[in-house]
């Protein structure tokens, strides 16, 4: 049974529809992958998931609950954790505040500090800094610490190799792969559409708020791809 | 979507029918108020001539919180500053209270130009009280001046009180014509203000004065315009207010509760509309005719009565009604009209004039 | 030169009563960008409470009225906040000023209703005459030493409260990124409710000092915003110790100006407020980049 699925989701920014009718699925220990062009409705698509976003009708459910139309606070109760396009960590609060904040819903189920600062060595040493004098990559691992230290069942991560260098995109991405093998589901949005096929397991094309083009990662073909992307006729 | 066709002409529209038959209306009605001294009564001529000034400090309000978004609650600095400075003329100096009325008009403006330098420094919530604090400290300062009855105040003497008939017309008539006058033009001039240029770069800075300025609006400049011409507006109006009312004191010039009955006639009308400060002094009046009797139980009928229409009804009793109906009797949003005749559809442009997220 | 030392002594614990009022201002215009134009009037309300608890109840202190003036003006807080303030709080800022205005104008007007316009007063006893002999001729009268002691420890915990807690992390959270805060798990609209029910008990402490200090009557309520407000400003956005800090050189330029005439002393605060206003606009001691 699939952890998270969305069946005919529509989401609306006022009188602008932004997304028509998505279905997707995403199950424990699996990579998705969200590609598509800047507006095509990937972020909105996260943002809906996790509450941010008004959804109409029970289009998500998570574990076979239907979570549309709950505040945010209370998706991430139910095991559901973001880390947001341009990671918008707390400026007011130091990288250990910034981590813990990420265990605020969850008193008793949260990941003890120690582990995060296991999977990020680099941080403990940076605990007491202002998040703001990090550098880009350390950042990341920051936002991506905070959405763990909830325990979620679900992680989602928004454009996390935005603004990073290939090593360290290599680096966060090895990181992910840990998280996947302890069984929790991934759903990663990525520009970098070669980078996302090289670790997802299936895979989702947005193209202007709809879903293009759907498949496993080493099953679809780049013209596919390529057509699904920009929106050309022919694609699956 | 728009559809557009190859060789559509496109015009820029602001008025429509409803607002050019209201046009016409607001004609009669100015005709018959203009002519009321000669059959209405002193009482009911008295009562209008409050409804007068009530809907131009209203109408300026609204132009500096709905449309400038600068949200003072400083404005009885104004009305005080322009009785005092109505009677300073007319007393100490031997003006004319015509002439002297103009002037503090004039006065306000200068003043208000030092003022916009302290003022909007601040933002939001906190230039609103910062304009509070002005009033107030405009108020201690007018109690210290002893020439001008310190904090007692001081009395119009019958003199001057006899130097405002102008020939054959008497006082009261004055007093009800420049009533009538400045009520009239505070809000056309609004009005003009809006559907020019200016009040394009207007509505851009409310909305969002970031954007705005990268588009090319010097949005400093404008508000500034904005806050001297109110500044104007409104001294004049307190000049008048002290002038009928004969007698001035620092405690009932430069009390907050004038900006309590802005606040409350724009809220009620509707903010950011024209129509709104008429529908809401309509309303504050009818209130006050039956209930002021009630002592405090009226004031905090009033004030539930905002906190409510405030958080049920953000755009007022007018613009609620307007938004339903989509009319408009002083039309300011501009519309992109197509007139090609294959065009499926037509294209409307939102610049929202008077509506207030 | 014993005249001066006294008039600043006297400044700066007149200014410890400001800061008092100011705390919870802070507070909730830093969590929530939120001013609260009704917040003397809330002050005024629990020093009529705590008049009307002591009337009610016998205690023979007002300052016992504490007991239970802070659990009630907590809830109040938190419920206003609730159903009033947060509703109305958003992009638009003219929401919450005209709200909090209409909420002044009812409190006035209610306590006018309920109390008449008369002036009234908190008796403490032997503490309001006290006082306690200092070198150079000098005196502190025991009140308002209390209430520096009382106005400094309130703001030093509520500091500890926002640096040392997990309340304290988020409410510091969600000022930077209300949405992103809602993201990470934190129920905003509970939080922003429990800091103004915080601010609410500031407001009580406030009130029953103030109350005790010196006489008020309905309509005292904008002259203690004012006050507070501009302890606030002075002091700088976003830092409590700033506030006190604010509220103390508010205190100083009053006493100062009351030297050459007592009907000097609102001006001269206001005219030291307006002028840093006009050279440090953002405060003396801010915290927050706005």
């Amino acid at each position: 049974m699939s952890l998270l699925t969305v069946s005919k989701l529509n989401a609306c920014y006022g009188d602008f529809q932004a997304l028509f009718e998505i279905d997707l699925e995403a199950n424990p220990g699996e990579v998705v992958a969200i590609i598509g062009a800047n507006g095509a409705g990937k972020s909105t698509f996260l943002s809906a998931i996790a509450g941010n976003v008004r959804s109409r009708g029970n289009a998500i459910s998570l574990g076979g609950e239907a979570i549309s139309g709950l505040r945010p606070w209370e998706i991430v109760r139910r095991g559901v954790a973001l880390v947001p396009e341009g990671r918008r960590l707390f400026s007011s609060l130091s990288v250990e505040e910034n981590l813990l904040i990420g265990a605020y819903a969850k008193k008793k189920d949260a990941w003890p500090l120690a582990q995060i600062y296991e999977l990020f060595p680099q941080l403990k040493l940076k605990n007491r800094l202002s998040s703001l004098s990090l550098s880009g990559g350390e950042q990341q691992m920051v936002a991506i610490g905070r959405a763990l230290i909830s325990n979620p069942r679900l992680l989602m991560c928004d454009e996390l190799s935005l603004g990073l260098a290939p090593v360290v995109v290599h680096d966060i991405y090895e990181t992910l792969a840990a998280i996947r093998d302890r069984g929790v589901a991934l759903i990663i949005v990525e520009q970098n559409v070669k980078q996302a096929l090289a670790f997802a397991d299936r895979v989702y094309c947005f193209q202007e708020g709809r879903v293009s083009l759907t498949g496993r990662a080493n099953q679809l073909k780049p013209e596919q791809i390529s057509r699904a992307y920009f929106g050309l006729e022919g694609a699956a | 979507m728009i559809v557009q066709p190859m060789h559509a002409a496109i015009r820029v529209e602001q008025s429509s029918s409803t607002s050019r038959m209201a046009g016409l209306g607001a004609l009669v009605l100015i005709a018959a108020l203009f002519s009321s001294p000669a059959w209405l009564d002193r009482g009911h001529l008295s009562m209008l001539m409050e409804f007068f000034y009530f809907l131009a400090i209203a109408q300026m309000w609204n132009l500096l919180a709905g449309f400038a978004g600068i949200i003072s609650l400083g404005q009885q600095a104004f009305l005080g500053l322009g009785g005092y400075v109505l009677f300073s003329l007319s007393i100490q100096h031997g003006w004319n209270p015509i002439a002297a009325l103009l002037m503090a008009g004039v006065v306000g403006a200068l003043v208000a130009i030092p003022g916009a330098l302290v003022v909007f420094r601040l933002q939001g919530a906190y230039l609103a009280i910062g304009t509070w604090v002005v009033a107030e400290t405009f108020k201690l300062a007018f109690s210290e001046v002893t020439s001008l009855g310190a904090g007692s105040g001081i009395s119009l003497p019958a003199s001057v009180a006899r130097a405002v008939s102008l020939g054959p017309l008497h006082r009261d008539t004055v007093l009800y014509a420049a009533a009538l006058l400045i009520a009239f033009l505070s809000t056309f001039c609004s009005y003009a203000l809006l559907r020019s240029q200016a009040g394009l770069a207007l509505t851009a800075v409310r909305d969002n004065e970031a954007t705005a300025r990268s588009a090319g609006v010097n949005s400093l400049r404008i508000k500034l315009l904005v806050f001297v011409a109110t500044g104007f507006g409104t001294a004049l109006t307190g000049a008048l207010i002290y002038l009928s009312k004969l007698r001035i004191s620092p405690a009932a010039a430069f009390d907050v509760n004038w900006t309590s009955y802005m606040i409350f006639i724009v809220v009620i009308g509707g903010i950011g509309t024209l129509e709104g400060p008429i529908a809401g002094t309509l309303v504050f009046f009818l209130l006050r005719q039956y209930l002021s009797d009630l002592g405090s139980w009226y004031l905090i009928l009033l004030g539930v009565v905002a906190v409510v229409v405030m958080l049920r009804m953000p755009s007022g009793l007018w613009g609620t009604f307007a938004k339903s109906r989509d009319i408009s009797l002083f039309p300011t949003r501009r519309r992109l009209a197509y007139s090609a005749a294959d065009s499926r559809a037509t294209g409307e442009v939102m610049y929202p004039g008077k509506e207030h997220r | 030169m014993s005249g001066w030392l006294d008039s600043i002594l006297q400044g700066l614990l007149l200014g410890a009563l400001y800061a008092l009022f100011a705390a919870g201002l802070s507070l909730v215009f830093g969590v929530m960008r939120l001013v609260n134009v009704a917040h003397g009037d809330f002050i005024v309300l629990s020093a009529f409470l705590a008049l009307a608890l002591q009337r009610l109840l016998g205690f023979s202190s007002p300052f016992l009225t504490l007991i239970l003036l802070v659990p009630l003006m907590f809830i109040f807080g938190y419920l206003l906040q609730r159903t009033v303030l947060n509703p109305a709080l958003g992009e638009d800022i003219l929401r919450p000023v005209l709200i909090t205005f209409g909420l002044s104008v009812i409190i006035q007007n209610g306590l006018l209703q309920a109390f008449s316009a008369d002036s009234q007063k908190l008796h403490g006893g032997r503490l309001e005459v006290a006082s306690i002999a200092l070198p150079a001729g000098l005196a502190v009268g025991t009140l308002p030493l209390l209430t520096l002691v009382v106005s400094a420890a309130l703001i030093g915990l509520l500091q500890w409260m926002l640096y040392n807690t997990r309340l304290g992390r988020a409410l510091r959270a969600t000022s930077d990124d209300l949405s992103t805060a809602g993201l990470m798990g934190v129920n905003t609209p509970h939080l922003f409710a429990v800091a103004a029910g915080i601010a609410m008990v500031t407001v009580a402490v406030a009130g029953v000092f103030t109350g005790v200090r010196a006489s008020f009557d309905a309509v005292s309520g904008p002259d203690w915003l004012i006050f507070a407000f501009e302890a606030v400003i002075i002091g700088g956005l976003g830092s409590l110790w700033g506030t006190l800090a604010g509220g103390m050189i508010l205190g100083m330029a009053q006493t100062t100006g009351a030297r050459f005439s007592p009907s000097w002393q609102l001006l001269s605060g206001h005219l030291v407020f307006l002028a840093i206003l006009i050279f440090w606009p953002r405060g003396l001691f801010p915290r927050r980049m706005e």
